[in-house]
């Protein structure tokens, strides 16, 4: 069992300025979505404990480049945790080794000289890898387009404070509205569960007045369509909360469950009035 | 009733299957755990209470009716549970089939990792259980019908009996302490303030149910019923 080190919980800067890494790395390639992949070594040689981990891999790509090998191919975008595109499993951990921090925001410092470190796509069969560590996280978008938004007309843009939200729910929503979709709660879980990321959603929007009026609707379609993606089923082990870079708690999986159940009790108590 | 059929079909209403049976069953094990105890008043109260359980109910139920009514609910949270349990199983053994080459754990509890597990234990368990000492074809010693407390005796005077219900009991306990958290999780009880309530409660269930089950064959192991 690995234990994740709490945030801030890392090594002081000082002295190691200049410092630098030699590790192994154990990278799964795989050239398409058709073709078998496998784990490939290379060596990392003189890596600053500066460099974050994408850095890292930066600096990989471009060795093997000059070689005049296939770069490592893998997601990222922002660079700054915030879109949720550099999600790989580094040494069995989603997002590596500390908590509440994206790949991207990984540093180097956080890995011994002469350590081996293994570098896998997640693993779903809801994410189909594409490449090497890039995986399809295109049914997340799926789950979205089925209930994940609200309603309202475009136009020009509402005065604020025109509906009010008490504090604690906009706090709430707000702590909700952080996920990512970056799918490690998927790719850690023993299940390959999709429940974290779904719960985290609906209770985004079921915390705001705005999210009210489609709140029975949206659980109902979006967890409809979580199964129907062929994500697996949650045991609420909690390896999902444990590796959220931006920790969504386990606690959200439970809101959702009872919006599923009241909103199946309301569906049955419609369907029964109006037959009468 | 539509919206009903239609929760069975996802995953969370399986879930909510496996937790409203979870407490049907845990219900039941915290009568049957304190009803084992009267073990202790001899064996003239304890064979009285066994045959009270046939009678329990009368006149309005005849003779053994409330008790089989008991035993069909039962049967029936039994059977719901597993095929529950083996139907979401199914669906997350194939949700990843491509598995890791390296792939650590965290959060995840020794109880919640073998849940599938102590529910088969659990399984075959019962399944003895019966044999042994509710029909006695199983049963290690001289089976009596209507003499439970002998044949309760008699049937722990064999150590491997005593270790198998010791080892389902352990089983039991573990099976508790992550099933009536997650139990309230998928009813969707749970909230952060109350989260470390819930999990107390689970941590004192398996303590006492698990534990609970343990005291009637080690009290007979150690002498103290004979
Ligand atoms: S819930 Fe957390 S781990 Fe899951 S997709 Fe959102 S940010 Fe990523
Ligand atoms: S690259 Fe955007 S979160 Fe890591």
């Amino acid at each position: 069992m690995a234990t994740l080190a709490s945030r801030g919980a890392t090594a002081s800067h000082d002295g190691d300025a200049g410092r630098t890494l030699n590790l192994t790395l154990q990278v799964w390639r795989q050239k398409n979505a058709t073709s078998a992949g496998k784990m490939v070594t290379y060596e990392a040689k003189g890596i600053s404990v500066d460099m974050s981990f994408l850095e890292m891999l930066d600096v990989v790509n471009e060795r093997l480049i000059a070689r005049g090998e296939e770069p490592i191919a893998f997601d990222h975008d922002c660079r700054e945790g915030i879109c949720g595109m550099c999600g790989m499993m580094i040494n069995g951990i989603a997002h590596g080794p500390e908590r509440a921090t994206t790949a991207c925001e990984l540093y180097m410092r956080h890995f011994r000289d002469g350590e081996t470190i293994t570098i896998e796509p997640w693993r779903a069969k809801a994410f189909p890898v594409i490449k090497d560590l890039v995986v399809d996280r295109g049914a997340f978008d799926r789950i979205i387009q089925a209930g994940g938004y609200i309603t309202a007309p475009t136009g020009g843009a509402r005065d604020a404070n025109a509906i009010l939200v008490p504090k604690a729910d906009a706090d709430a929503a707000f702590d909700y509205a952080a996920c990512i979709s970056c799918g490690a709660c998927v790719a850690m879980c023993p299940n390959a569960s999709a429940m974290l990321f779904t719960a985290a959603k609906v209770a985004h929007l079921g915390h705001l007045p705005q999210g009210q009026p489609e709140r029975d609707d949206r659980v109902l379609r979006m967890v409809e369509q979580m199964d129907v993606e062929g994500f697996g089923a949650c045991t609420n082990i909690g390896e999902c909360a444990a590796v959220c870079p931006k920790e969504i708690p386990m606690d959200v999986i439970s809101y959702m469950n009872r919006d599923l159940l009241r909103a199946t009790r309301r569906k049955d108590r419609e369907a029964k009035t109006s037959n009468e | 009733m539509a919206a009903t059929v239609a929760l069975y079909r996802t995953s969370i209403g399986k879930k909510t299957v496996m937790a409203v049976t979870g407490i049907i069953l845990y219900l039941f094990m915290i009568l049957h755990i304190y009803g084992n105890l009267k073990v202790f008043e001899g064996r003239e109260k304890f064979n009285a209470y066994s045959d009270y359980l046939r009678t329990v109910g009368n006149p309005i139920f005849f003779r053994t009716e409330l008790l089989w009514t008991i035993r069909v609910v039962l049967l029936v949270s039994v059977i719901l549970h597993i095929v529950a349990a083996v139907q979401l199983t199914q669906r997350s053994v194939a949700s990843r089939p491509v598995r890791y080459v390296n792939k650590k754990e965290t959060d995840a509890t020794f109880a919640s990792r073998t849940m599938r597990w102590g529910g088969l234990v659990i399984f075959f368990f019962i399944i003895y259980h019966i044999l042994d000492l509710t029909l006695g074809t199983a049963h290690s010693g001289t089976y009596q019908q209507g003499d439970v407390y002998g044949n309760v005796v008699s049937g722990f005077s064999h150590w491997y009996v005593t270790a198998f219900y010791l080892l389902a009991m352990l089983a039991l306990g573990f099976h508790l302490y992550h099933g009536v958290w997650s139990m309230f999780q998928t009813l969707g009880i749970n909230r952060r303030k109350y989260n470390r309530f819930f999990r107390g409660l689970a941590l004192v269930s398996a303590v006492l149910i698990g534990g609970g089950g343990c005291v009637v064959p080690l009290a007979i192991l150690t002498g103290i019923v004979s």
